[in-house]
């Protein structure tokens, strides 16, 4: 009688109901709000770089033989291979001690790595230029300890862009690293020791090649990151480390859409493309959690 | 030897965070500088730049424009973001890679050219100097923060309670509101901390779409900024501080907690 009972009640409760939506229909919303609001916007500025009442390509022509454009692509390419270049050296033994320590150490540790990550970009940008300034720290402490009797030049050069953003882009690198690491076989290691290698053979020959997606899928983040960079090359830097970004931004200012959009689009094509080749590789949804 | 490469080692790692986290805490000491410019260490205590920031109108009306734009980002992206989540991780359906895409791709795409795609449309209908436009905005950038959130805390609900509860009688929504949602909210609050973070943060859309009209407090350093460095950035920049460490030691607590509240076993 009982199981019966329990047997039809569902039943009957699922008959009150004669047809149930597919759970995926939840994600309607959100698409129809991304298409309209985002993706639409987005696809019709790119658009505009080869279409404007016809097809054309003009802004792609006027690109071509801008000698200005070619500069910039140049140095922004070379901007984002230096940045990313330095934080993976510098990121690497961050992420490997924190690897290897205790958890609560671990925890502690990326603590000093998430308030920075979390923290807004004008802010740590701000802070670089009351170190680096004329009258900033850091020439204030080198004229009183008598190393320099003038300011140094620190702000508005290359140096400081960079420095400004490894800064910024570092926990890009560290958090997919630690991820890799923090998963690693350390047995694997001991083993190597075991048979016969070196500390630095066991390395080379286990930890870094183990580490490759975790060093792939850093250097793919902080690479497409510095590509798009605005804020801080804005700030810290000078007149001849103008980014693509800061161009595309002048140009929009100037009205001038049909180089603005083709612009946009070499520089989303380089992020994409960047992107295709190592994407499987890319831990977005970790980075997005927080670091976790 | 293997003492001296460890205390290397661990030398340099140190080295490399104090760099990460110390000049983010520079601004502190020079936000209650009784200096009238940059100077270090500050010559005297004062409050100066502080009783600046929240007297004068340009910095509260900015304050004011951004927690409000942010919070209502924040809701939309909840609002949007969670069944967004559940479709995604709950339904199959053809392009689902491609729709988990685009709902990723704010992340990682330039700055801005999203910036200036929406403001090439938005321009022609009138929504610039409009918060509007900037509430939208946001939320299109802070969404893939709830979405990821939520979906990992629906990877943590076993699915047979939800299957339990339907035996016994509930709805699909009953279910939804008694068994999955309590298991999964802290996943939807971390989601919104960080989206709320992303909104407010938010500097380079406002650029072009804030106008004279709608100035957000990013947007407002950011004028500062390229004029002069007047320390009240100082102030501003320290009171960031502070609320970004608060709110992530919120998001930290409730990682902890839904950490706890696992039903399937962690991989």
């Amino acid at each position: 009688m009982s199981v019966a009972l329990s047997g039809a009640m569902p039943a009957a409760g699922r008959r009150s109901r004669p047809w149930r939506l597919p759970p995926s229909l939840l994600a309607l919303p959100l698409l129809a709000f991304l298409l309209i609001f985002y993706a639409y916007p987005l696809a019709s500025m790119l658009a505009r770089s080869v279409y404007d009442q016809g097809w054309t390509f003009s802004g792609f022509g006027a690109l071509a033989g801008d000698a200005v454009f070619w500069r910039v692509l140049g140095t922004t390419a070379q901007v984002a291979f230096v940045v990313t270049l330095v934080c993976l050296l510098l990121g690497y033994p961050v992420a490997y001690v924190m690897s290897r320590v205790r958890s609560g150490t671990a925890n502690l540790l990326m603590v000093l790595v998430l308030i920075p990550f979390w923290t807004s970009i004008l802010v740590r940008t701000y802070a670089w230029m009351a170190l680096l300034g004329r009258r900033g720290i850091v020439n204030n402490a080198l004229i009183a300890m008598g190393v320099v009797d003038q300011p140094l030049q620190l702000m508005n050069t290359r140096f400081a862009v960079y420095l400004a953003m490894v800064h910024v882009l570092l926990p890009f690198m560290i958090l997919p690293l630690y991820a890799v690491l923090r998963g690693l076989d350390w047995r694997l290691v001991q083993a190597a020791e075991g048979l016969g290698a070196g500390p630095l053979g066991a390395f080379r020959q286990v930890v870094l090649p183990l580490s490759l997606p975790g060093i792939a899928a850093g250097c793919v983040l902080v690479f497409t990151l510095a590509l798009g960079f605005y804020i801080t090359p804005v700030l810290v830097g000078s007149g001849s480390d103008v980014m693509l970004s800061m161009l595309i931004g002048d140009l929009v200012n100037r009205l001038d859409w049909p180089r603005a959009s083709a612009m946009a689009v070499v520089l989303l094509a380089m992020v994409l493309g960047v992107f295709a080749l190592l994407a499987r590789l890319v831990p977005l949804g970790r980075v997005l959690q927080g670091g976790r | 030897m293997p003492t001296l490469r460890r205390a290397i080692l661990y030398s340099l790692a140190g080295l490399v965070l104090a760099f990460l986290f110390l000049p983010v805490l520079v601004v502190v000491p020079l936000s209650f500088s009784s200096a009238r410019y940059l100077s270090f260490p500050p010559p005297g205590f004062s409050l100066q730049w502080y009783e600046n920031f929240f007297s004068r109108a340009a910095w509260t009306d900015a304050t004011w424009m951004s927690l409000w734009t942010a919070v209502a980002s924040t809701i939309l992206a909840v609002l949007l973001g969670v069944p967004a989540a559940i479709g995604l991780t709950r339904g199959r359906f053809p392009g689902r890679a491609l729709a988990q895409a685009l709902i990723l791709s704010p992340v990682v795409a330039p700055g801005i050219v999203v910036a200036i795609g929406l403001y090439y449309v938005y321009a022609r209908y009138g929504m610039v100097g409009r918060p509007v436009a900037l509430v939208v905005a946001q939320a299109a950038l802070a969404v893939p923060f709830v979405v990821i959130n939520v979906s990992a805390a629906l990877g943590g609900v076993d699915r047979r309670l939800e299957q339990a509860a339907l035996n016994l009688g509930a709805t699909p929504w009953g279910a939804f509101r008694q068994v999955t949602l309590p298991l999964i909210r802290p996943g939807i609050f971390a989601g919104a901390i960080f989206a709320f973070v992303t909104a407010f943060d938010e500097l380079l859309i406002a650029l072009f779409l804030a106008g004279t009209t709608a100035v957000t407090l990013p947007r407002r350093m950011w004028e500062q900024l390229n004029y002069s460095i007047d320390p009240t950035i100082a102030a501003a920049s320290s009171l960031l501080i502070a609320l970004t460490t608060l709110l992530l030691g919120g998001a930290e607590i409730l990682r902890r907690r839904a950490e706890r509240q696992r039903t399937t076993p962690a991989e």
